[in-house]
């Protein structure tokens, strides 16, 4: 078992072409934050891109930043932080869940894992922020494909096409995203007490009101005291965040105290308080409990969501909380086993959408389809896309199988 | 059409024109199937309209199962096909092939369904962008992407065309706001991507649909997430006596953190030439005019509203005006809307172009423009979505004098190398089609392109749907598919390993 750890683009180049070359496959890794996801790879040669860092061009005027792909998030949000700027769609980190350090992952694994957070509801994922790339195809060739400005319709968006590729299509070296003013204040507005049903309808409502809520999540009974140490209490909360310049949010939270005022007790948290109940939502602490049972991270209709785990509970034993107004649904299986066509079958019948398994004993990942199955023609167009990136299957061979 | 290549017709194709024609009738019965040349002429040319050209013959499905055998009749027989919508491409996008098929999708023009509780629109690839919203507004709610085109333009060619509008520095592009289509593969395959839920369950493969311009499948279905419309809006006109005080001004606005939901500016050329078609009170007297409008609850539009004038005094305005009612906000945009027909009153023709910049290199392009204007004897007025960088240059000219339209095109072309060289793109919202297609490789290599087309190659082997666009030059899949492997070649002897 060898690591390689090229340090420049160059050598990334060689070192993948070389591999090509061998037939040998490769596994692609940042920091190794989110190796737990996907089925288990067993390569010989491991490609390491921890130490392919920097970030080569910063304008906070033009809203732009590119960076080496191994660059640590940290250290990009820290230096958008000093200018008042962030990346909008607020990448979650899976560390905490997988039982990793806390704060780790590089830029490169944000658009690998299309990674996103609370806010995704209103500002969308990286796929929706990546304006540029540069990376080396499986076929041991390097190209390029995008920019650095934030409108941009020349050729195919194959940075898009990155996203959610899991290292399985090509090794990014250069990434370059849209970054975006951090808001001035944040205000949470919290309604305790409510079923899942009627959070649904609470946030829908909240939702389809002028009030431009950033981020919407339903935390049933006890889930509500893990996050935040607990500062929550464990009643329900149904959380709705506000964000922007000081006048207006206090405008629009007050509107949605009048629209909302009968739907349950309303708590209003203010600042760090309501940071660091969304980063502990976005990092699914819930559930960050050191054990191995499996969680899916389930993408659908917002409104079906609480239907869907209503029926799911009939037949398993799950515990579950929503954000994205409830088309992200965390589910925790308490027995252990994933009950993948259970659920999977569920959700077809709601809606549709997409189920992934984020945790699982490796076993469960081997013998399980992590990733949601597709549809026979769009399986094989998949399959052919993926042909004409990485012909010999060097690049993460299977992880997304 | 100058100097532009297109595929060479396919003679089987050609002999066979009266079978096909047959063929087509078979599979949409009906009023489905145009083949008379004076009929087929409304289709011959769509907004770029310095190009025309007659297809084999015009087809127009009503129902997926009818795109789908179109498709693989085609797919089976060699035929080429080019998929149309509305007909608004200002990059001839949907301009006809001699030999191919023409797909026209706009008898697909219904709302299939509206789901508040969801925020989501499911239509039919034909409803026009506006038509989306008026199906919704009395909710209160709107579609956000607004191509100036709107009223026209179909949903299904925002996604072929991932287009834009003043709107999409705060509310994106159309990639940001589809969450799911149907489409036909050029084999028949029907196939989902997306739904009413957010990102993919695999590959993007929505992302890379949204801007693919009608080359990769034929968009049946769409479904767009729907926003609830802001409480009011109100606007600022801000004269510079400099663009580069204007391009600071638009820099400090974004430092102080704020996103416009619009954010405009025009030159000299195209102030005078709107104030003379409209009267919007347009001050004569200022080299850079700016459009500044913030959106949302009416204390936090007034919030901004004071920042911004400040900024604008700070960077040297000497005009600035904030609009006291709504009449008077759409007075500030009416010079703006009226910009292209305003210029079209100066000039016998125009013509449009669409290139990216950083915004910190307006000084120095609007400077190479001015050159450029001078070198070759054409007026050039510029209209700029000044938020993302995104130029509009209009270059004056008149078709009736001969050589003045190749002129007009060399023109053009240097201004997007010029976009190109100062680190911006070929196109911003309009798309490559056939106009910007022999310039790809001023902003991509080989490897580059031919990356691409391997994209093309895994949904339309045989390029066969709307070939001769986007790509200079075309490569038969399997010559793409070849591999130069090094092997033996001594392992990465400078990397460091552990």
């Amino acid at each position: 078992m060898t690591t390689l750890t090229p340090t420049t683009s160059d050598e990334v180049l060689s070192t993948v072409a070389w591999a090509v070359g061998e037939e040998t496959p490769l596994e692609i890794i940042g920091h190794g934050s989110k190796r737990g996801i996907g089925r288990p790879l067993q390569t010989e040669h491991t490609l390491d891109l921890s130490t392919l860092t920097g970030v080569t061009l910063y304008e906070p005027a033009e809203l732009v930043l590119s960076a080496k792909a191994g660059t640590p998030l940290a250290d990009i949000e820290k230096l958008l932080a000093e200018n008042g700027q962030q990346l909008a769609f607020e990448p979650m980190d899976y560390g905490p869940l997988l039982g990793g350090e806390p704060g780790k992952g590089t830029i490169g694994g944000v658009l690998g894992a299309n990674l996103s957070g609370p806010r995704r509801l209103k500002a969308g994922a990286a796929r929706d922020h990546i304006l540029g790339i540069n990376v080396v195809s499986g076929r041991g060739e390097a190209f390029k494909s995008g920019g650095r400005v934030v409108k941009n319709v020349t050729g195919y968006d194959m940075s898009k096409l990155m996203a959610n590729s899991w290292g399985t299509l090509a090794v990014f070296t250069d990434v370059t995203f849209k970054v975006l003013p951090s808001a001035e204040t944040e205000v949470t507005l919290a309604i305790r007490g409510l079923l899942d049903d009627a959070a649904a309808s609470a946030m829908a409502l909240a939702l389809g009101s002028s009030a431009e809520v950033s981020s919407a999540a339903h935390l049933p009974e006890r889930i509500a005291a893990r996050v935040a140490g607990g500062a929550l209490g464990s009643d329900a909360a149904t959380l709705l965040r506000v964000e922007g310049f000081g006048p207006s949010v206090a405008y629009r939270i007050a509107a949605l105290k009048t629209l909302l005022g009968k739907a349950g007790p309303l708590e209003e948290i203010a600042g760090e308080a309501s940071h660091l109940i969304w980063r502990d939502v976005r990092d699914i602490r819930p559930f960050a409990d050191g054990s191995e049972k499996p969680v899916w991270r389930v993408s659908m209709a917002p409104f079906h969501a609480h239907q869907m785990v209503l029926t799911l509970r009939m037949q398993a034993a799950a515990s579950a909380f929503y954000d994205w107004q409830g088309g992200l649904v965390w589910l925790r299986m308490e027995e252990g086993d994933p009950e993948a066509a259970l659920l999977r079958g569920l959700l077809r019948k709601h809606g549709g959408g997409h189920a992934t398994l984020v945790r699982a004993a490796p076993a469960h990942r081997a013998a399980l389809p992590v990733f949601e199955p597709q549809p026979p023609a769009l399986a094989a167009l998949s399959q052919r896309l993926k042909q004409e990136f990485d012909p010999k299957n060097i690049l993460n061979p299977g992880r997304m199988a | 059409m100058s100097g532009l290549a297109m595929p060479k017709p396919d003679d089987a194709t050609m002999r066979r024109r009266e079978e096909i024609v047959a063929d087509m009738r078979i599979i949409v019965p009906g009023e489905g199937v145009v083949d008379a040349a004076n009929a087929m002429r409304a289709f011959e040319s769509d907004g770029l309209t310095a190009y025309r050209q007659l297809p084999l013959v015009v087809v127009l499905p009503e129902t997926v199962a009818q795109v789908s055998r179109v498709l693989k009749y085609c797919n089976d027989r060699n035929i080429r096909v080019v998929p149309r919508g509305s007909g608004t491409s200002l990059s001839g996008g949907a301009l006809p092939l001699e030999d191919a098929v023409l797909l026209v999708m706009s008898r697909f023009n219904r709302i299939l369904a509206i789901d508040f509780p969801n925020r989501i629109v499911v239509a039919q690839p034909g409803v026009t962008n506006l038509g989306i919203t008026t199906a919704v507004e009395q909710e209160g709610f709107y579609y956000a992407p607004d191509p100036s085109s709107q009223i026209a333009c179909s949903i299904g060619g925002n996604v072929a065309e991932n287009s834009g509008g003043v709107h999409c520095l705060k509310y994106g592009l159309t990639a940001n706001n589809v969450l799911g289509i149907e489409m036909v593969l050029m084999n028949g395959e029907v196939v989902r991507l997306g739904g009413s839920h957010l990102d993919a369950e695999g590959y993007d493969l929505l992302g890379v649909m949204t801007g693919s311009e009608g080359l990769l499948g034929v968009v049946t279905e769409v479904t767009v997430r729907i926003l609830k419309k802001p409480e009011t809006a109100r606007a600022l006109l801000i004269g510079f006596p400099t663009s580069e005080q204007g391009g600071q001004c638009v820099a400090d606005i974004i430092g102080a953190g704020i996103i416009p939901g619009g954010m405009e500016m025009m030159d000299r050329p195209a102030i005078h030439a709107a104030e003379d078609f409209v009267h919007a009170g347009y001050p004569l007297d200022v080299e850079a005019l700016l459009i500044v409008e913030l959106d949302g609850p009416g204390v936090e539009v007034d919030h901004l509203i004071t920042a911004v004038e400040a900024i604008a005094i700070s960077n040297g305005s000497t005009t600035c005006r904030i609009s006291q009612s709504e009449q008077e906000r759409l007075s500030f945009w009416a010079g703006r809307k009226a910009a292209f027909p305003a210029v079209g009153r100066i000039s016998p023709d125009y013509y449009c172009m669409d290139g990216t910049i950083p915004r910190k290199e307006l000084p120095r392009v609007l400077a190479g423009m001015r050159e450029l204007s001078e070198k070759y004897g054409l007026g050039v007025a510029n209209v700029f979505h000044a938020g993302d960088g995104n130029l509009h240059p209009l270059i004056l000219y008149d078709a009736n004098v001969p050589g003045e339209l190749d002129k007009a095109e060399s023109f053009g072309a240097d201004i997007l190398r010029l976009c190109v060289k100062v680190g911006g793109v070929l196109t911003g919202e309009h798309g490559v089609g056939v106009e910007k297609r022999d310039l790809m490789p001023e902003m991509f290599n080989q490897v580059d392109l031919e990356q691409q087309m391997r994209v093309k190659c895994a949904f339309d082997p045989n390029h066969l749907l709307n070939p001769g666009k986007v790509f200079p030059q075309l490569r038969r899949c399997a010559e793409l598919g070849r591999m130069h492997v090094h092997r033996g070649q001594v392992a990465f002897p400078d990397i460091p390993r552990f």
